[in-house]
């Protein structure tokens, strides 16, 4: 497979990935602000910028935050590459670059879902609830997902597509979790207090996962269920851990198609190891902060790694 | 101007090829039509069928819109077009194996010398080279008007890099899926080879120093080219890698492309990029979407370039009035199809002849394309009949002149109802170790009421083209 192809259908899926997360933070940011006041501390919004890397872009353009210009730079503004609607046109013009390489299928998802946002685009935004557009996003992305599973061959191209789909998860998981335990929360004291378990259950119902936290663990929420949920659990799709295997699938699968092993292939399975090995306690020994930075490092390294491998087409 | 050939009737009566569309139409309702007319643009857009338009601010996917009323040629019409149009392909090649060789034609004082070597698209880097099989054009689109019962006229000839052949494919694949019923009733020739005979033609003239099954690529100028959706498709179709020249470069005697196995080599490249861009080292310095170094490649036969470098020289408007004389000089036999007359401004008494009558003509510039910087004298204002007069005396070797044709119209849907609109034809002739050409090619109509222009960049629609077996 040409190596620009690869690449190209490599960013096509950490786009979509990237579409999908930015929405989830936005229905995060929506529910902790449902939430009463906690001692006159109202920035949730300010939080959530913060969380998507986006705060200094925010305040140059907009100023104070206020909730609705604030989810209209996360979810309409081209000038944000990083809302859902840039996300959106960057995954659907890559598509379009490698249509080939795609089935009719998932193209025609993918097109008709961006004729769509134009739709929303030139919709009043008084007339859209943000619920509405962040469902728009989950089910889209649900769609394109599932029409490359049915549809696509096994090919390498497959294989590029899930790489991409797992670094972005595994990358924004882990930004997520980072950001809800030294970002979201106001001040150290609140840890473990109601504030903070409402926030860790917000956060669960944004991935869609609260429900299937609660088929996992039973008793009381605490934090170190969540962080074992969010991180080691190896049946949470949604899991560090997970994305981890994931990405080694797709690099093992591709390893074994051109018939040798690259550099790739050691970092992923040592990037491995310390998930399937490691407990919760071991984390907080470690220090999360710590180990979600070194975790987010190594995976920057890793794509620079299938980068030199795979995408400048000059491996002999 | 005079009344024009309606190719559906023949006085006042139907013709027999359009007889089973006139019921067509009566069953089909305004109403239903509209219907049908949505649907076929939902499924362009749905599919990706535009042409992007960038830089000029709107919407940069744009359709370019289908008639549902489909053109028809019968057997025999068709048998002649096919005729005509493999014997120009096979002049227009001997032409260009000639005259960058020896220059037999010109030796013979059958074309003037200045018009060949002093044109801009005489490639002076590939004189000497004959390529594989004797081929520089490999896909040769000939635009054909027709003015009466049995009257065609060539109206140009595109060497290069002729488009267009997505549409011819896009438009017989939806109407298909919308009318099953018309191809049961009809008894039309199939198209959908095409793609398949592109790559045959492609591999057919594979370099010297290919070893084995020829790889072969198609190059595009990338996905901001207005072309790009066509380029993706034939690729996809063909089955073969769509490149750019950034996935491409020059090692030892040979090119590459980029794979994520590594370099793997490139044997044919079907390139949809003009001469000027494909070489930095030898053509434009300034080049981005070219490949250093590939015409050394190409000159030491270690890849084929299709349509080969130079090929523009015989799709000149002033070397287009010679086709006939190519004709005659190369194969010893009579033009099937006929030039429209035309005059070159470059000679005196053409020139004279050509500003006393501007009100009556259409002229050209000899390197202009697309529709662009056109005078149709019958359609213009005093004013800008002036204004172009100025100009062609300026530099009058800019400039050639025909007359004013009475393009054939077809019925096409119009707002309110059926409404004769004129239509040109391009037909796409493969050329390699043998010819190819599948029964049809891409009508263009022009869907303003009078108008002669059916370039899409102006306001002109496609049609599906039907040609039906004996």
């Amino acid at each position: 497979m040409l190596s620009r192809t690869a690449d190209t259908l490599f960013w096509t899926a950490r786009y979509l990935e990237r579409a999908e997360n930015m929405a989830r933070l936005l229905e995060v940011g929506a529910r902790i602000s449902l939430l009463p006041s906690v001692h006159g501390y109202r920035s949730e919004w300010d939080s959530l910028l913060q969380a998507s890397g986006t705060a200094e872009g925010f305040a140059r353009k907009y100023g104070e935050p206020v909730a609705r210009n604030i989810e209209s730079f996360l979810f309409f503004d081209r000038d944000n590459p990083s809302s859902v609607v840039s996300c959106l046109t960057q995954a659907r013009e890559n598509a379009r670059i490698v249509r080939a390489a795609l089935t009719t299928q998932v193209w025609d998802v993918l097109n008709t879902a961006f004729q769509e946002m134009k739709q929303l685009e030139r919709t009043p935004r008084s007339e859209l609830e943000l619920t509405q557009l962040t469902e728009w996003v989950t089910r889209t992305a649900a769609l394109v997902r599932g029409s490359i599973g049915a549809t696509l061959l096994r090919n390498d191209g497959y294989d590029f597509l899930n790489l991409g789909y797992a670094m972005e998860r595994a990358d924004a998981t882990a930004r997520l979790i980072d950001v809800k335990y030294y970002v979201l929360l106001p001040r150290v004291e609140f840890v473990g207090s109601g504030l903070d378990n409402y926030q860790w259950m917000t956060l669960l119902r944004a991935l869609s996962l609260h429900r299937a936290f609660h088929w996992s663990y039973a008793g009381d929420i605490t934090a170190r269920k969540i962080v074992d949920f969010l991180i080691l659990n190896p049946e949470n799709p949604r899991a560090l851990r997970a994305s981890v295997e994931a990405i080694n699938t797709a690099l093992g699968r591709l390893a074994s198609r051109y018939g040798r092993q690259m550099d790739a292939q050691v970092r992923a399975e040592a990037m491995l190891a310390p998930l399937s090995e490691t407990s919760v306690e071991g984390i907080f020994e470690e220090g999360m902060h710590e180990f979600l930075t070194g975790f987010i490092t190594e995976i920057a390294a890793l794509s620079h790694q299938v980068w030199e491998d795979y995408l400048t087409g000059d491996v002999r | 101007m005079t009344t024009c050939f309606n190719e559906m009737f023949d006085d006042g009566a139907v013709r027999a090829p359009y007889a089973r569309l006139e019921d067509w139409t009566r069953s089909l309702p305004a109403g239903l039509r509209h219907m049908k007319q949505a649907e076929a643009e939902a499924l362009f857009r749905r599919i990706g069928i535009t042409f992007a338009v960038y830089g000029e601010g709107g919407d940069p996917d744009r359709l370019i819109p289908f008639d549902m009323f489909p053109r028809v040629f019968t057997a025999n019409e068709w048998a002649r077009l096919d005729r005509g149009i493999r014997q120009r392909a096979r002049a227009l090649n001997a032409f260009l194996v000639d005259v960058y060789g020896r220059g037999e034609i010109i030796r013979a004082g059958k074309i003037p010398a200045h018009l060949v070597y002093r044109n801009a698209a005489f490639e002076k880097a590939v004189v000497g080279i004959v390529p594989p099989k004797g081929v520089y054009s490999h896909i040769v689109g000939i635009d054909i008007v027709r003015t009466g019962r049995d009257e065609f006229f060539v109206l140009e000839d595109n060497c290069r890099t002729p488009s267009g052949v997505s549409y011819m494919l896009e438009n017989r694949e939806i109407m298909m899926r919308m009318f099953p019923d018309l191809f049961r009733e009809n008894r039309i020739e199939p198209v959908d080879s095409y793609p398949a005979l592109l790559r045959r033609t492609l591999a057919s003239v594979a370099p010297l120093k290919c070893e084995g099954e020829p790889t072969v690529v198609l190059l595009t100028p990338g996905h901001f080219n207005s072309a790009y959706y066509e380029h993706s498709f034939l690729a996809d179709m063909m089955g073969v890698e769509l490149v750019e020249g950034q996935d491409l470069f020059v090692e030892g005697e040979f090119v590459w492309m980029r794979t994520t196995e590594g370099p793997r080599r490139v044997d044919v490249i079907y390139r949809r990029i003009d001469d000027a861009f494909i070489d930095p080292l030898c053509f434009r310095p300034d080049s981005m979407l070219g490949i250093a170094g590939l015409m050394d490649v190409y000159r030491s036969g270690g890849v084929n370039i299709c349509s080969c470098p130079g090929a523009g020289v015989a799709d000149d408007k002033a070397v287009y009035t010679f086709v006939p004389e190519m004709i005659r000089f190369y194969l010893g036999e009579e033009p099937i199809l006929n030039n429209v007359p035309t005059w070159q401004c470059a000679l005196q008494d053409d020139l004279k002849y050509v500003l006393a009558h501007l009100g009556d003509l259409v002229v050209k510039e000899v390197h202009g394309s697309g529709g662009y910087g056109m005078l149709v004298g019958p359609k213009s204002t005093a004013d800008q009949i002036e204004r172009f007069r100025a100009r062609i005396e300026e530099n009058p070797a800019k400039y050639i002149a025909q007359p004013t044709l009475a393009l054939s119209a077809t019925p096409t849907f119009v707002e309110d109802g059926i409404a004769p609109r004129h239509v040109d034809l391009r037909p796409y002739c493969l050329v390699g170790d043998r010819i190819e050409l599948v029964p049809g090619g891409l009508t263009r109509v022009a869907l303003t009421e009078g108008s002669l222009v059916v370039n899409s960049s102006q306001g002109g629609g496609v049609k599906d083209t039907w040609v039906l077996a004996e």
